[in-house]
């Protein structure tokens, strides 16, 4: 990777913006709990319904509970849950396209039938039907589930980037001089398909944190006690005709936070493309 | 065209084994993830075991028989064209008739809707590349594409009830497909129908316009920049012209490809959107179906996905085949570059 290249993205005003935000709504998630005094399951008994106010920032529930700990509790779930769904998929994809591509035959074509398969289906209807596995299960199951319905069209790409990238001649040469399969993989494919998995990692962040909130919602995501942003805003729905402050802050923090991952996926994807549409003169 | 033909039937026959794989996947999955007794060990009175037991065992979905001995009878029902029967005894084909239509009531006009606007979206902004109208619409697009389809119905859901408030009238239904009880002329069941319409159409759409316009003017700015479009310019062809006939039409087929591979996005969107709505389609048949461990409706519901998602290929298929005759040969004879 040359110096040049990434002195470009540093100075692309969209992937640092988009970073900055998402690390301001990691610091949030972490360590805003405790600027506030109320804990997510407390309850206030001067306050029910309230909306915002200088005691609670957010508002607060119909039954009284502090909207800004719970909204808080939710997005630090997840956050977690994105990131490790998208690094997951992103290094499944990377292992299976590598793999797939490098060996070649009998392997090559199974695993690639396997993608097709999965493709022929939509990716949340897997992740649907295999959701009641959660029941009384640790959320990194979620975490698995996700990744598996995320990974299969990057295996493709990064499939295709290597097979063009062993005919060359310093793979070759490296072949010749005996080096392994797996020397090859790790010293002359991967370094080359750095920016693609980079930029495939954060748009999988947003691609994550959208399968885990739609689940959440719909009750078979992550399970009560443990909460979400979309176990949130799947209560602060039922009340966000009356109450719009149960729904509207958790619903602002999760946009903000797919704005801010598609910002960096996309922006490091015009600012490392030179011949992206973002750069036609 | 007669070399089409080969590679259409070529390409079906694989559609139509993948077809019967993912719904297989589909049967085997749920029958391995869903708890089917559930349903009925929670109703009140709770039945005796037998009886629980009897019910399971007629449906085929009693887990003391092996998985592959299940399997096996559903699949040779599902050649037969019969898909079983739900939880509650009713002929899973028949309901997935009732539910597949009203699933198309909301999903071909957003569709159509989304698709139209979107790509003429897309051609404005890019002509007027860098204007204030392309910037507001590439900005609005990409806060569209943020938000996830429930919040945006229930945004969307929110502001009809508000309007209604604010106008004192009944102008949008939000919930259910019409109102229940409501008598009246065929007119004003029309009429109802379309108010409940609007505001799930208007979610759907709204999705659609802001990815199509995003895609069809990145699709757009690249052709322009092209050569043979710069020497149109140079030659003095007209600023129309060159826009139509040089850029705009050879992006169409990608645009197609595109919208062919985005059913799947489409279903995920349509089923949450049901599910806000009330809408008593396919999407929240799934969703009710997994939580009552319905194991057959689950399974015709996956079946009938991967028929939708692979026949929305085909046209893109036969439209890539007719255009480019590389693509019409088997993989052993295309030449390798």
């Amino acid at each position: 990777m040359s110096g040049g290249r990434w002195r470009r993205v540093a100075g692309a005003p969209a992937p640092a913006t988009g970073l900055v935000v998402m690390f301001a709504l990691f610091v949030l998630a972490f360590a805003g709990p405790r600027l506030r005094p109320w804990r997510y399951d407390e309850v206030d008994f001067t306050a029910f319904g309230a909306p915002p106010s200088a005691e609670h920032w957010f508002g607060t529930t119909q039954d009284g509970r502090d909207v800004y700990a719970l909204t808080l509790r939710g997005m630090r779930r997840s956050l977690v849950i994105g990131l490790l769904a998208a690094l997951g998929a992103t290094g499944a994809a990377a292992l299976v396209g590598i793999v797939a591509g490098l060996l070649g035959g009998r392997l090559d074509r199974l695993l690639m039938w396997v993608v097709d398969l999965l493709l022929a289906l939509p990716t949340f209807l897997i992740i649907l039907i295999a959701a009641p596995l959660l029941r009384g299960r640790s959320w990194l199951l979620l975490v698995v589930l996700i990744a598996a319905a995320l990974w299969m069209i990057t295996a493709r790409i990064v499939r295709a980037v290597t097979l063009s990238l062993e005919r060359r001649e310093y793979v070759v040469a490296a072949r010749l001089m005996g080096a392994s399969p797996f020397a090859i993989m790790c010293r002359h494919i991967a370094p080359h398909l750095a920016a693609l998995l980079i930029i495939d990692a954060a748009l999988n962040v947003g691609a994550a944190v959208t399968a885990e909130a739609g689940l959440s919602y719909l009750g078979l995501g992550v399970q009560p006690p443990d909460s979400s942003l979309g176990t949130v805003l799947a209560e602060g729905a039922q009340s966000a005709a009356g109450y719009p402050w149960t729904f509207g802050f958790a619903a602002g923090l999760l946009v903000l936070t797919l704005l801010a991952a598609h910002l960096i996926g996309d922006g490091l994807c015009d600012a490392l493309d030179p011949t992206s549409a973002g750069r036609v003169r | 065209m007669a070399a089409v033909l080969p590679f259409l039937l070529r390409r079906a026959a694989g559609h139509l084994l993948l077809v019967a794989l993912a719904a297989s996947l589909c049967y085997l999955l749920a029958a391995a993830c869903l708890r089917p007794g559930a349903d009925f060990e929670a109703r009140h009175p709770r039945p005796p075991q037998q009886v629980i037991d009897a019910e399971l065992s007629r449906l085929g979905l009693a887990a003391d028989r092996p998985l592959a001995a299940r399997y096996a009878r559903w699949a040779a029902g599902v050649v037969r064209g019969d898909f079983g029967r739900t939880a509650d005894d009713r002929a899973v084909a028949a309901e997935l008739g009732r539910r597949c239509r009203a699933s198309a009531r909301l999903l071909l006009p957003g569709t159509v809707i989304g698709a139209v606007l979107g790509v003429a979206l897309g051609v404005r902004g890019a002509a007027r590349r860098h204007g204030p109208g392309d910037r507001l619409g590439t900005v609005a697009a990409v806060a569209v594409l943020a938000i996830p389809a429930f919040v945006l119905a229930t945004l969307l859901q929110l502001g009809a009830q508000w309007i209604n408030t604010a106008t004192g009238m009944r102008i949008f239904g939000y919930v259910g497909e019409y109102t229940p009880g409501e008598s009246g002329g065929a007119l004003a069941g029309l009429g109802d129908r379309l108010r409940h319409l609007a505001v799930p159409t208007m979610t759907i759409a709204l999705g659609q316009i802001a990815l199509y316009s995003r895609y069809q003017r990145t699709m757009l700015l690249d052709a322009l920049a092209a050569g043979h479009v710069r020497a149109a310019r140079a030659r003095g062809v007209p600023g129309g012209t060159v826009l139509r006939k040089y850029a705009l039409r050879p992006t169409l087929i990608p645009v197609a490809t595109f919208a062919a591979y985005q059913a799947g996005p489409l279903l995920t969107g349509m089923t949450l959107t049901e599910k806000v709505f009330g809408w008593h389609g396919m999407g929240e048949w799934l969703v009710d179906s997994i939580a009552r461990g319905d194991v057959n409706a689950v399974a015709a519901i996956g079946c009938c996905a991967a028929v939708l998602v692979l026949t929305a290929r085909l046209p893109a298929d036969l439209l890539a085949a007719a255009l480019d005759p590389r693509v019409r040969l088997p993989p052993h004879e295309r030449m390798s570059t």
